[in-house]
């Protein structure tokens, strides 16, 4: 019996690539409830729209690299967040010019825009294939880890070891300053107030002289930002490759869904579920059982629900549930 | 069949260009896109049915194609006694009690009143059954894997004849598409999007990993055809002549007429399909679903059950695309899971159903052979005009390794504006609904 280990490692195996995963899908779903509910559709270029914005980001590192510019111990990347941000701001702003503001103007149904943010979807991934591969891109430099297993384990005199990546300490905080700034901006700004009285009634917001192309621009400079920061940070933590962009799609949307389209508060608490809930499935409890069964009475299996594969079953699984019995999600969003 | 001259003339255009391939490049490609784009056009019929008809949002097809092609596997080859004998009852076994942990599950929920207590209770017989089930099933699984890994190491098939896959491949289908739609439909619109989103992708994740079944990622090969392969064509004296009539070599003759047989079969499939498709949509039932489609409201006012009649037309469909994923199967002669990709299998054909015209499905036809054509043909003209783009470049340098090694890309690309053009400029597509 040693709760102490198994409380070490759990925190190390699951607790905390958990909570910076989810930091990651908060961002994300942030940025898709944002859109849900200023333009009102599904956006599902989402996930490519973010890996073409870290594409970004990794070109200016390389950038920066090469002319010996560095902020060690910290990555590289953090420094040309700034520049990814333009750029994908400018490329949201120009796709929503050409593609989605004439559909606006028409008053299309929800699907058409659907459908072309698939659109979108296709020629934003095809952009960032051009540009990076599909192989995988490690843009990480800086210190490796805040404190590595050995530290902890020296200092603590634990059999169990743990460590704190510095990716996912710089995930964690960064996210939580994102967080605090962006509710700031919708609770106490002009310009975030007329984003939430636009979301809240379309026809009253315009009444009141709130000018909607404004608001718009607004929704894809801050979900830029977002997608920006969401991207670069996973992509420290777990290396870029398109495809695992495409593949976030899924977990961001179920935690949107799930913490209630529409609801920022939502998007984040839906986030950090389905990051633990995936984690937490997939992960073998093995070790953290041996450390709390007496002697004698040790696991012998993995202890492992699901495989690895299997997380997107997992957030599906949770997606489900939401749908059949609470569709409005947790913080009740908007529309059903 | 309601089509005007000037589809005709697209379809002929269509045709011709098809000839051209076979003339300047190669007989055998032409066919081989001929097939694919067959296939492609049976699927975009399935997406054209819930889209066109009944304005379903199915980002799945993949999904669907996929478990249409597990009928093959299943259908068609023989089973492995050794691997039954070594865990096929426990696999079976686990099977059914998981079915049971979720209809159990199921039946306490009904039969509870809602609180705590039942949610404690159905969250224990969740998981006793996992329990149990993984008590089973997993050294059942083990022991099959283990079976003659090399080559088999699954429980393999009925070993009954491969055309038989193809109906079951469309049942199997629309199982999942039942079980989707059951979930989602009644729901916004987009939950439809993200739920069959999911499914596929899971789909996916279950065929690569459960090795028991269709060998994963290890990939079932060498499946019964439903055509005479041409290496058995080539000694018909038929054939030999016909080589000699036509000047051309024997295994490009024997290869030809193989894709022609496949070509056959895929075209009674197709027509069979239209037909019964253009006379459900100008049936009393057909105008049902188009008025759901135009005005959910008032059809709901004038007593249609939207959500049901939603069901039966995202089932009906999605059987559609099971079906043709089982021919495609059956034609590769392999199962691969690793090469399902969304891109691929479902947004490209969302691309035919569009550029074609949703809500026609002759419309759906054409935009599947023009999409195909483009997708096979972009890729040497991207390669084309990126060696044209670099041909400036000092050889050797990074950048122009890059642009040449990036040219297929260009085809997400160029589908993309395609899609984008279209949806913008000619919504109703290239033969419009009527």
């Amino acid at each position: 019996m040693e709760p102490l280990n198994a409380l070490v490692s759990v925190t190390n195996f699951m607790l905390i690539p958990a909570f910076a995963y989810g930091s990651q899908l908060a961002l994300g779903a942030l940025g898709i409830t944002l859109i849900y509910s200023i333009l009102r559709f599904a956006h599902f270029a989402h996930g490519d729209t973010m890996a073409l914005g870290t594409a970004a980001v990794i070109g200016g590192t390389f950038f920066l690299q090469t002319l010996g510019v560095s902020i060690h111990p910290l990555p590289t990347a953090l420094l040309a967040l700034p520049f990814g941000m333009l750029v994908l701001i400018g490329y949201l702003l120009i796709t929503d010019r050409l593609v989605y503001r004439y559909y606006r103007r028409v008053k299309a149904k929800p699907m058409i825009f659907v459908m072309a943010s698939l659109g979108v979807m296709f020629v934003t991934n095809g952009i960032t294939r051009l540009f990076m591969g599909v192989s995988e891109t490690r843009f990480e430099d800086g210190e490796r880890f805040l404190f590595s297993v050995r530290d902890f384990r020296e200092f603590t005199g634990l059999a169990e070891g743990m460590a704190l990546r510095s990716s996912q300490a710089i995930t964690i905080v960064t996210a939580l300053i994102v967080m605090v700034v962006l509710f700031w901006f919708l609770n106490r700004t002009r310009s975030g107030k007329s984003m939430r009285a636009y979301s809240d009634n379309e026809d009253l917001a315009l009444l009141s002289g709130i000018n909607p192309e404004r608001v718009v621009i607004i929704t894809w400079a801050i979900t830029g930002m977002l997608l920006v920061t969401a991207g670069t940070l996973y992509g420290l933590d777990k290396g870029f490759r398109p495809f695992n962009y495409f593949q976030l799609l899924l977990p961001m949307f179920a935690a949107a869904i799930l913490g209630g389209l529409g609801s920022p508060v939502g998007a984040i608490v839906g986030a950090y579920i389905v990051a633990f809930a995936e984690m937490g499935v997939t992960y073998a409890w093995r070790r953290v059982f041996t450390y709390l069964m007496p002697e004698g009475l040790e696991p012998t299996s993995m202890m492992q629900l699901l495989p690895v594969d299997y997380k997107f079953a997992v957030t599906f699984a949770i997606l489900v549930v939401v749908l059949l019995f609470r569709p409005t999600g947790i913080f009740k969003g908007k529309v059903l | 069949m309601n089509l005007t001259a000037r589809d005709l003339g697209l379809f002929a255009l269509m045709g011709a260009v098809l000839a051209m391939v076979g003339m300047f490049q190669s007989p055998q490609l032409a066919i081989t896109i001929l097939n694919m784009s067959l296939i492609s056009a049976i699927m975009a019929l399935g997406v054209n049915m819930q889209w066109g008809y009944a304005g379903l949002f199915n980002v799945g097809v993949m999904g669907f194609t996929a478990v249409g092609g597990l009928a093959v596997v299943l259908i068609a080859q023989p089973p492995v006694p050794e691997a039954w004998a070594a865990g096929g009852l426990g696999i079976m076994l686990g099977l059914m009690l998981g079915v049971a942990t979720i209809l159990a599950a199921v039946a306490v929920y009904k039969a509870m009143s809602p609180g705590k207590m039942r949610g404690a209770a159905i969250f224990g017989v969740l998981a006793v059954g996992y329990l149990l089930t993984s008590y089973v099933f997993g050294p059942a699984k083990s022991a099959v894997q283990a079976v003659n890994p090399a080559s088999e190491g699954y429980l393999g098939g009925l070993n009954m004849p491969v055309i038989l896959a193809w109906p079951v491949g469309a049942v199997f289908a629309a199982g999942v598409a039942w079980v989707v739609g059951k979930i989602s439909l009644g729901l916004r619109s987009d939950y439809l999007a993200i739920a069959t989103l999911g499914i596929s992708e899971i789909v996916i994740a279950v065929l690569k990993h459960e090795r028991w079944l269709a060998r994963g990622v290890n990939n079932v090969t060498g499946i019964d055809r439903p055509v005479a392969r041409p290496v058995e064509l080539q000694p018909l004296p038929w054939v030999q002549s016909l080589a000699e009539t036509l000047g051309w070599s024997l295994s490009q003759t024997a290869s030809v007429v193989s894709g022609l047989g496949y070509a056959g079969l895929f075209l009674i499939v197709l027509g069979l399909l239209i037909w019964l498709a253009e006379r459900a949509l100008n049936s009393p039932w057909g105008r049902m679903m188009r008025a759901i489609r135009d005005n959910e409201v008032s059809a709901r006012a004038m007593g249609k059950n939207v959500t049901r009649r939603h069901l039966h037309i995202f089932v009906l469909g999605s059987a559609v695309c099971g079906l043709a994923g089982a021919m495609m199967v059956s034609m590769d002669g392999q199962l691969t899971p690793g090469s399902y990709e969304p891109l691929r299998f479902t947004f490209l054909i969302w691309v035919m159903v569009i550029v074609g015209g949703s809500g026609n499905n002759w419309g759906a036809v054409l935009g599947a052979f023009v999409i195909w054509f483009l997708w096979v043909q972009v890729e040497p003209a991207g390669r084309w005009f990126m060696e044209l783009v670099t041909s400036g470049m000092a050889d050797g340098s990074d950048l122009k390794q890059h642009l040449l090694s990036s040219a297929a890309y260009m085809r997400l690309l160029t589908m993309g504006v395609a899609l984008l053009l279209m949806l913008r400029f000619a919504p109703r597509g290239l033969i419009p609904e009527r």
